[in-house]
């Protein structure tokens, strides 16, 4: 470590080289650096370094390297010397714009604009020297920067324009200079100066206040406005729209003084002075710029609003009555919604200022005539603009308030279009939570009524749509507690009804009912108390009519079969595992006490039916257990979906039985729901000796099963299950089970079902082992899943005899579509020989796939597959002729993708191309042809 | 108001043109995704081809501008012809030439080759409506225009997908 002394005499040794031959100058520079990270440099030993630099050296002649190297020591001196270097006054300021004055090097230019930033963040004195720093930097503007093409230095045009931006957008002292540059600029042709240009006075608007900004107002103002209303460009109209949000916002925030007017005030009425006119005329081109830019100006602050609103909402209103077509009130509509909006976001404020409120009736009545109108689109507009206007406080009186509601709801029953009926269930949802009272009251007691009514004249078609738009809307408007607790019996009670069968009852009836009060479930998810009273109250009632009508079917009653239909069943377990997932602990706890023994033990006291025929052993053997086993699939939405920390009564009991039903059952959907309920408890099930008997005995059961006899394809849902479960959660024996399921590949009768297994491992599945479910998904299972397959698909593909080499295929283009592109664009080279292969494979499963996986391929990576250009033209062009109309589109869709390897590469096949499209485009299906065209167009 | 066009360049002929509302995609029936059932090609699918094509000086389609409308546009699918009609927006519009060697050439490029393709103006809504549909019907005339690079650049930028 040098002492005090040391360098004070060193840096006066090398102060005096400065004075030297041109040639030491960089070696003095560089011990300067040096010196300058020194701890112990006496006090005004910096400001004299930086003297003799500034007056010694011409900085600009020196070599790039040597530049950097004095950026670098004044930056090291500002960080430790600030006081000192602030002592030197603006002479400082001044020595800096000498020394960068002409600097051309990016690398260089990134530093010092980083200096200037300090220079003015930190209070530098800049005494008379602001022009000049302002120069010196803003000659650069707007930034016209390539990287050559092989830069080592990866500095990007963006870094030097951000970094640009910075410093011209430090200081509300560079205002006048830098505005008039800016609306130069923006003048100018160059789409890029534009975009800088409107992005820096944006950046500016956040500092700036009225003094800056009054003088240029009027220029910034008719610039802007051009930049609308001619673009050509979505992004500069963006920027342009941005920039007048923040020059809005800024004229907002200055403190008025008494004797200024006010130039927001001035500024605004000469917006609307040139947009408000063309507001007038809904049919021509500047319509909506004019309303963008308006609506860009009032979305910045509450006065700013108010103003703009307050003169535009009346002339839009009385445009609307004044045009009759739908179109033009349409157009109309949509800005006024636009207005609205912007009002939502300052509405909060000041109810009692509202600009709306004065036009409140007059408001509500125009919504009011779009949504009796014929024409669609006019009434999805008003319904969104009249869900906004809900959301408003205040602006909707209680008599209005009844008649929105009514109006819903006769859209949401009456409504021609399905489209206005799914925006008005839409609405309804939103604004239930405001005013629950309202929609309890009148909309959810008028579709009671219309789901227990039964109108044999309308016609049975008629009346089931009727009846489906009633269910979705009781789910749609379930938003609110108090709803919740009037829908749900409604729905419950159509449930119940269908046993009893005063209804001709259908299975999408029933699914119908389960759909909506699983759009209830998971809209009840958030709050714990609604979620409870669902969870008490649905579940049971579920688990009453199922397990009743599984104990009557012996006496063979058709209805009571409807309820244990697969597709039924299938709907039911959605609603079951939506209302357990969310259960905080204790209450979960509770009710598995409940739901376990009633399937282990048959114990039925708390189902709210208290009747039933026979005792309830799913899995006891006995004679008519066969329906009340298939209820074993709404236990595994129930077990299935706890928290993991929810302590399961009996588990390995109910594990074993799971076990041996899975295996022994002869109905696929019992024996698969079993597999899957095994597989959810087992994924959940902490590691440990217990675990590995478990699977010990599980693995033993399954051999026996696959070696031979008629449940082979039980025992091989069991496995495939198992190993999903255990490949989600890395334990070590998934492996095992792995190669077993690879083994199986080769088998003729099993193999196919294995390839199409490997889609299930890898998929997400809908109803148990996710993330909802509280399953133990490890982050990338599937790539983890992927290096340890592949080889050995691989590998057997090769080793397989002719029969079954297709199953590999199969197995691996399921494996590859499941897995995210980045993995699979460095995965590539070594399999695509493979994947070439299996686009002559005839399976149209493996070409669908592999078309599929190659597509997105063609996009990310052109280079990898330049290679192989001549194989994929052939290959692709022989598909588009395959009879499967799924395979044409996708190969079209290659062909398109074609498009985007390298123009050398692809450019030999142009004619061949070209004239091998001209057959799809006389296609007989349509979807085909409309491929074919964008395909041919791109080439 | 509205400026002349920014820097210089020459004015818009029309600066603020009336626009139409674009209609949506069309609905994909079942029946279309059923592999057997033929598709026959109709008015709505010419329609569908050259409705997104850009007008040369407006960043708006021919749609939006009214220029074609789908009524205009006549298809039999068994004699393999097609009409199109087009409408310039004013009857002077010095792009009509273009704007109907667009569609053509969108058309040649996208039908069967067994398609013989009619482009003209509609009757009576442009100044040399004559001239200009000789034009169009000229093939020798069509694809001597084409082999011009220049034009051929301003075409494709025409019929290039909006970004």
């Amino acid at each position: 470590m040098l002492q005090e002394e040391e360098v004070t005499h060193l840096v006066l040794f090398y102060e005096n080289r400065l004075k030297d031959h041109h040639l030491v100058i960089p070696a003095v520079l560089q011990g300067l650096h040096a010196l300058s990270l020194c701890e112990v440099l006496a006090p005004g030993l910096a400001v004299s370094v930086l003297k003799a630099i500034f007056q010694e050296v011409h900085v600009q002649s020196l070599p790039q390297l040597d530049r950097h190297t004095v950026y670098s020591i004044i930056t090291n001196f500002m960080h430790t010397r600030e006081e000192e270097l602030k002592g030197l006054g603006a002479d400082f300021t001044f020595g800096f714009i000498q020394v960068m004055d002409g600097e051309k090097d990016p690398r260089n230019l990134l530093v010092a604009f980083q200096i200037v930033c300090d220079l003015i963040l930190k209070d530098y004195v800049l005494g008379p020297f602001v022009e000049e720093l302002f120069e010196v930097t803003s000659c650069y503007f707007p930034i016209d920067f390539t990287p050559p093409p092989n830069d080592p230095h990866c500095i990007q045009r963006e870094d030097l324009i951000v970094s640009l931006r910075a410093v011209l957008a430090s200081t509300p002292q560079f205002a006048e200079f830098l505005l008039p540059l800016l609306i130069e600029k923006m003048d100018s042709e160059m789409q890029s100066a534009k975009l800088d240009s409107l992005q820096t006075l944006g950046a500016c608007c956040t500092i700036y206040g009225q003094k800056e900004l009054q003088e240029f107002l009027p220029s910034l103002w008719s610039s802007l406005r051009r930049e609308v209303f001619q673009t050509a460009s979505e992004k500069v109209e963006a920027e342009a729209l941005a920039a007048l949000h923040g020059l809005s916002a800024c004229l907002s925030r200055s403190v008025l003084s008494s004797d200024t007017e006010d130039l927001l005030d001035s500024f605004l009425s000469s917006i609307l002075q040139d947009c408000r006119h063309h507001l007038c005329e809904p049919d021509m081109k500047l319509v909506w710029p004019s309303a963008k830019l308006l609506q860009a100006a009032a979305g910045a602050s509450f006065r700013a609003g108010h103003r703009i609103t307050s003169s535009v909402v009346p002339l839009l209103l009385e445009q609307y009555n004044q045009h009759p077509q739908s179109s033009q009130r349409r157009t109309i509509l949509e800005m006024l919604l636009g207005f609205l909006e912007v009002q939502q976001k300052w509405g909060h404020e000041d109810e009692e200022e509202s600009a709306l409120l004065c036009s409140r009736a007059p408001l509500c009545s125009v919504l009011f005539s779009a949504l009796t109108d014929p024409s669609v689109q006019l009434q999805l507009v008003g319904i969104r603009a009249l869900t906004v206007l809900g959301t408003l406080p205040g602006l909707l009186a209680p008599p209005d308030v009844q008649l929105v509601v009514d109006h819903l709801t006769r859209l949401v029953l009456h409504a021609d279009d399905s489209q206005s009926c799914v925006a008005a269930m839409e609405a309804a949802g939103s604004l239930a939570p405001i005013y629950p009272g309202a929609f309890s009251g009148r909309m959810v007691q008028r579709l009671a009524e219309e789901l227990q009514s039964e109108r044999e004249e309308e016609g049975r078609r008629s009346m089931q749509s009727l009846r489906a738009r009633c269910l979705q809307a009781l789910a749609a408007v379930s938003t609110h507690p108090g709803i919740v607790h009037e829908t749900i019996p409604v729905l419950l009670q159509c449930l119940r009804q269908v046993p009893k069968g005063n209804v001709p009852a259908r299975a999408c009836d029933v699914v119908a009912v389960c759909q909506s009060l699983q759009q209830v479930a998971v809209q009840c998810q958030r709050d714990t108390e609604s979620c409870w009273y669902y969870h008490q109250t649905v579940v049971p009632c579920l688990l009453a009519v199922t397990v009743q009508a599984a104990m009557q079917e012996n006496a063979h009653s058709p209805l009571g079969k409807l309820l244990l239909e697969e597709e039924v069943l299938s709907a039911m377990v959605p609603v079951v595992s939506a209302a357990s997932a969310h259960l905080c602990p204790e209450l979960a706890a509770q009710s598995v006490s409940q739901l376990v023994p009633l399937f282990l033990d048959g114990e039925v006291s708390f189902l709210p039916q208290d009747s039933f025929p026979c005792p309830f052993q799913p899995f006891q053997g006995g004679q008519h257990v066969a329906a009340q086993r298939r209820l074993v699939a709404l236990l595994m939405a129930f077990v299935c979906s706890l928290p993991r920390n929810v302590l399961i009564p009996q588990q390995d009991r109910l594990l074993q039985e799971l076990l041996a039903l899975s295996c022994s059952c002869d109905c696929p959907f019992t024996a698969t729901a079993a597999a899957k309920c095994f597989a959810g408890l087992v994924n959940k099930y902490p590691a440990g000796q217990q675990l590995d008997q478990l699977l010990e005995t599980a693995v033993s059961r399954m051999e026996a099963g696959l070696a031979e006899g008629p449940l082979r394809s039980q025992a091989l849902a069991l496995l495939l299950w198992v190993t999903k479960g255990l490949v989600l959660r890395y334990h070590p024996l998934s492996s095992r089970l792995t190669d077993k399921l690879l083994g199986l590949l080769g088998d003729a009768e099993l193999g196919p079902a294995v390839a199409d297994g490997f889609s299930l491992l890898m998929a997400d599945s809908p109803d148990v082992l996710h993330k909802g479910c509280h399953a133990d998904v490890r982050i990338m299972f599937r790539q983890r899943f992927f290096t340890d397959s592949v080889p050995k698909l691989v590998q057997g593909f090769h080793a397989a005899g002719p029969g079954v080499k297709a199953n590999y295929l199969k197995g691996l283009s399921h494996v590859l579509n499941h897995l995210p592109r980045p993995v699979l664009v460095t995965e590539l080279p070594t399999l695509l020989s493979l994947l070439l292969e299996a686009l002559s494979c005839p399976d149209h499963v493996v070409q669908l796939s592999t078309l599929s996986c190659l597509q997105p391929l063609l996009l990310e990576a052109p280079h990898v597959m330049s290679l192989h250009v001549d194989t994929l033209v052939t290959k692709f062009l022989g598909l588009t002729s395959s009879p499967a109309m799924a395979i044409r589109i996708a190969a079209l869709q290659c062909v398109h993708a074609l498009t985007s390897l390298p123009v050398p590469v692809v450019l030999p096949y142009k004619p061949r191309v070209i004239r091998a499209l001209a057959k799809p485009l006389d296609d007989m299906k349509r979807l085909v042809r409309k491929e074919a065209v964008v395909a041919r167009g791109e080439w | 108001m509205v400026g002349p066009a920014p820097g210089g360049g020459s004015p818009l002929e029309n600066a603020n043109p009336l626009i139409y509302r674009r209609s949506g995609e069309r609905p994909v029936t079942a029946r279309e995704e059923d592999d057997e059932l033929p598709d026959s090609i109709d008015d709505r699918e010419i329609f569908d081809l050259i409705r997104s094509i850009n007008d040369p000086e407006h960043p708006l389609t021919l749609e939006e501008l009214n220029v074609v409308e789908q009524v205009r546009v006549k298809v039999n699918d068994a004699e393999s012809t097609v009409v199109v009609e087009f409408t310039p927006t004013i009857p002077h519009c010095s792009m009509a030439t273009l704007i109907g060697l667009s569609i053509k050439v969108k058309l040649i490029r996208s039908l069967p080759e067994r398609f013989k393709v009619d482009v003209h103006i509609t009757p009576g809504t442009h100044a040399s409506e004559h001239a200009v549909n000789k034009q169009l019907a000229d093939k020798e005339r069509v694809a001597a225009a084409l082999e011009n690079s220049h034009l051929l650049e301003v075409v494709n930028q025409c019929l290039s997908a909006r970004s």
